[in-house]
C-alpha cells in the first residue's frame, strides 16, 4: 500500500522519496549504496519520531482521519476469527456505515460492532464516510440485545465523523436511535469494551461507546463536536479548527488525564496506518487484558459499576445557595 | 430582492433592522403573524399570540410558574454550580461567558429542577433555560437532571423534562458529551419503576439533548411549531446541498413521522399532563 503523507509529514515524505530514489539507483548500479540507504532510513525514522513526539491536537486529528488508517474490518480480520456479519435493522434498511456480527476472540464467542469507513470512492459512498443513519444504530442495538441474550461480550470500535446529518436520517428519528442506544447500553447485562480507533465524532460515536472500559488508540480523537464545527461556531471560522482542537481537549492523552477514558493503546512509529500488523497486536493485547479484568465481575457488579461510572461524569462545584 | 421590492420606490422599502425598532415594553409584535400586541396581553396568554396561536419562547422560571401549583414548590440541585474543567477559551473565556450568562439571566446554569405538583398531583419537573448559553448541556445540567430523577424516585413521583437547548456545551468538551450518557442512564434506572417519564420538547431542541433522553420517555410531547432535531437545518443543508422541505423538523413534521405522541397547546398543558399522569398511575381524575 502506498502511504499518503499528511501536510505536517512533508519532511518525512521528502526523505522517503530520497530513499525510494536511492533504491532505484541501486537496482541498476554496480556500486553498493546500501549503507547510504540505511543512513537515510535512520534519518527518516528519527524525523518521524521527532514529529510524532510533538503532534498538536489538530495534527493528531489528521492522523485519526488518515486514509490509510486501519478500520474496523481490518481489525476484525487481524484480531478476530470466524466473523459472521449480520445485516439490517429489521424495519427499514441496512446501513453499511456500521458493521457488526458474531466472531471469535481467542476462540471465545463475542459480538463485534464498529463504524466502518470506505477506502476507495465507491466504498466511501456505500459506507457514507462512516456516518451512520438511524438504521445503523438500530442494527447495532439489535446486535447488542442479541449479545445480551447469549451472554457474549461486546467489543465496539469507534471511527466516525458523526451521525449522518441528512433529511431522511431526521425523518427516521436519528435522535431517538442514538438516545435509545444510550438507554439500553447503560444497563446491558454483558461486558462492553469500546475502543476509539480513529475519529470519535460526538453523539454518533457515543451511541456505540457507552461501555465498561473505554480505550483510545494513541492518535485517535474523541470530541463533542468536530474541531471545524466548534471553530465555525465559536471562532466564526472553520479555519480556526486548530485552536478549537487545542481548547476542547480531543486527544487520548488529554482525555486520559481528565479521567474520561481508561486506557491508551500505543501505536507504531508514525501511526497505525504505517504498520497495521503492529497496531493490531497492541490492540489485541489491550482487549485481552481488559476483557479478563471485566470477566472477574458478576453481571450485577458489572452493571452497577457501569452505572456509577456514568453518574460520575462531569465537573462541577457544590455550594449552598441562600 | 423580489420583483415587488424592486418596483417599490426606495422610501417604501422596509429597512432590514426596522422591525426591531419598536419601543420595548408596552408593545410587542408576534414574530409569526406580525400582529402588534400589548405585551401584557401576551403575558396573560402565556406568551402565546392571541391572534395566530404562535408559541413564543418562554423563560424557564416563567414556565415552571405557569405549570406548577403555587404550594409546595421546592428547587432541587441549585447547589450544583458550573466550573471550567478545561480552562476553555475562544474569543472569550468560558468562565466569563458563564458570568455573563448568569448576569443576563439571573440563573446559575441552563437547567432548573423543581419538585411540586400539577393540579395536586406530585411531580418533579426539570426545565431548560434557553437564554443561558443556548440551553446547552454541560456538567451542571447533567448533575441537576440526575438529582431530579433521584428525587422523583424518592418521592414516587413522575419526572417531566421540558427541553429547550442547542445541544451539548462545547466549552466543556467531552465532559458535556458524557452528560448524554449520564442523563439517559438515570432515565434507564427510572424506567424500572412504574413512574412516568415525560418530555415536553419546546423550541428549539437540538443535538445532544435531542439525541439523549428527549425521545426515550414514556410520553413525548412537543409545543406547536417547535424546531426539534438532531442536526441543525443549516448543517443539513450544507451536507445534502438541497433545500429542506417546508416545515422540516417542526413539531407537526415530527408528529407526522411518528416521532412524538402529541402536540399540546401551552395553555392546555397543565390539564393535559395531569390527565396523562393520573391515567398512567391509575389515580382518580383531578
Amino acid at each position: 500500500m502506498k502511504i499518503s503523507f499528511l501536510e505536517f509529514e512533508q519532511p518525512i515524505a521528502e526523505v522517503e522519496s530520497k530513499i525510494e530514489q536511492l533504491r532505484f539507483v541501486q537496482d541498476d548500479s554496480a556500486v553498493d549504496i546500501s549503507e547510504e540507504i540505511s543512513k537515510v532510513e535512520a534519518k527518516s525514522k528519527k524525523l518521524t519520531k521527532d514529529i510524532y513526539a510533538k503532534l498538536t491536537p489538530w495534527q493528531c486529528a489528521m492522523v485519526a482521519r488518515h486514509p490509510n488508517r486501519p478500520y474496523t474490518l481490518d481489525y476484525l480480520s487481524s484480531i478476530f476469527t470466524d466473523f459472521e456479519e449480520l445485516h439490517g435493522d429489521r424495519s427499514s434498511a441496512e446501513d453499511a456505515a456500521i458493521v457488526g456480527g458474531m466472531a471469535r476472540f481467542n476462540g471465545q464467542s463475542c459480538m463485534v460492532i464498529g463504524h466502518q469507513k470506505g477506502r476507495d470512492t465507491k466504498e466511501k459512498i456505500t459506507r457514507n464516510f462512516g456516518m451512520p443513519r438511524p438504521e445503523g444504530y438500530r442494527k447495532a442495538l439489535r446486535l447488542m440485545r442479541m449479545a445480551e441474550k447469549y451472554q457474549l461480550p461486546i467489543f465496539s470500535f469507534i471511527d466516525t465523523p458523526g451521525a449522518y446529518p441528512g433529511i431522511s436520517a431526521e425523518e427516521r428519528g436519528q435522535s431517538e436511535a442514538i438516545g435509545r442506544n444510550l438507554l439500553v447500553m447503560a444497563e446491558l447485562e454483558v461486558p462492553i469494551i469500546a475502543t476509539v480507533i480513529g475519529e470519535g465524532g460526538s453523539g454518533g460515536a457515543l451511541a456505540i461507546a457507552v461501555a465498561d472500559t473505554v480505550m483510545m488508540l494513541q492518535y485517535s480523537t474523541y470530541a463533542v463536536i468536530s474541531p471545524e464545527g466548534c471553530a465555525s461556531i465559536l471562532w466564526k471560522s472553520a479555519d480556526r479548527a486548530g485552536d478549537a482542537a487545542d481548547a476542547m481537549g480531543i486527544t487520548a492523552q488529554r482525555l486520559k488525564s481528565l479521567g474520561l477514558i481508561d486506557r491508551i493503546i500505543n501505536e507504531p512509529l508514525g501511526g497505525a496506518h504505517r504498520d497495521h500488523e503492529e497496531a493490531s497486536k497492541a490492540l489485541k493485547i489491550s482487549l485481552q487484558e481488559e476483557l479478563s479484568q471485566l470477566s472477574k465481575l458478576s453481571i450485577p457488579e458489572l452493571v452497577e459499576r457501569r452505572f456509577e461510572r456514568l453518574m460520575s461524569y462531569g465537573r462541577f462545584k457544590e455550594q449552598v445557595v441562600q | 430582492m423580489s420583483w415587488l421590492q424592486k418596483l417599490l420606490p426606495p422610501k417604501i422599502k422596509r429597512s432590514p433592522g426596522g422591525r426591531k425598532s419598536m419601543p420595548e415594553g408596552l408593545w410587542s409584535k408576534c414574530p409569526a403573524c406580525e400582529a402588534v400586541l400589548y405585551a401584557s396581553d401576551l403575558e396573560n396568554n402565556q406568551q402565546v399570540c392571541p391572534k395566530c396561536s404562535h408559541h413564543l419562547r418562554l423563560r424557564a422560571r416563567a414556565r415552571l410558574n405557569l405549570l406548577l401549583d403555587e404550594e409546595g414548590r421546592f428547587e432541587i440541585g441549585a447547589e450544583v454550580l458550573p466550573m471550567d474543567p478545561l480552562k476553555f477559551k475562544d474569543g472569550k473565556r468560558y468562565i466569563d461567558r458563564l458570568a455573563a450568562a448568569n448576569k443576563e439571566t439571573d440563573e446559575s446554569d441552563a437547567l432548573i429542577v423543581m419538585q411540586g405538583a400539577i393540579k395536586t398531583v406530585p411531580v418533579v419537573v426539570a426545565c431548560f433555560e434557553f437564554e443561558f448559553m443556548g440551553g446547552s448541556m454541560g456538567s451542571v445540567v447533567g448533575e441537576r437532571f440526575v438529582r431530579g430523577v433521584q428525587a422523583a424516585l424518592e418521592l414516587n413521583a413522575p419526572f417531566i423534562c421540558i427541553t429547550a437547548s442547542g445541544g451539548a456545551r462545547m466549552q466543556e468538551g467531552l465532559f458535556s458529551l458524557m452528560q448524554m450518557a449520564k442523563t439517559t442512564a438515570a432515565v434507564a434506572k427510572l424506567a424500572k419503576h412504574p413512574l412516568p417519564f415525560m418530555t415536553l420538547l419546546t423550541d428549539p431542541t437540538m443535538g445532544g439533548v435531542s439525541a439523549s433522553f428527549a425521545f426515550v420517555g414514556d410520553i413525548v410531547i412537543a409545543e406547536p411549531g417547535a424546531l426539534i432535531g438532531f442536526a441543525g437545518p443549516r448543517v443539513i443543508e450544507q451536507t445534502v446541498r438541497q433545500k429542506l422541505p417546508e416545515g422540516f423538523q417542526r413539531a407537526e413534521f415530527l408528529l407526522e413521522k411518528g416521532a412524538i405522541d402529541m402536540i399540546v397547546d401551552r395553555r392546555e398543558l397543565r390539564d393535559k399532563l395531569a390527565s396523562l399522569i393520573t391515567l398512567l398511575m391509575r389515580m382518580p381524575a383531578v
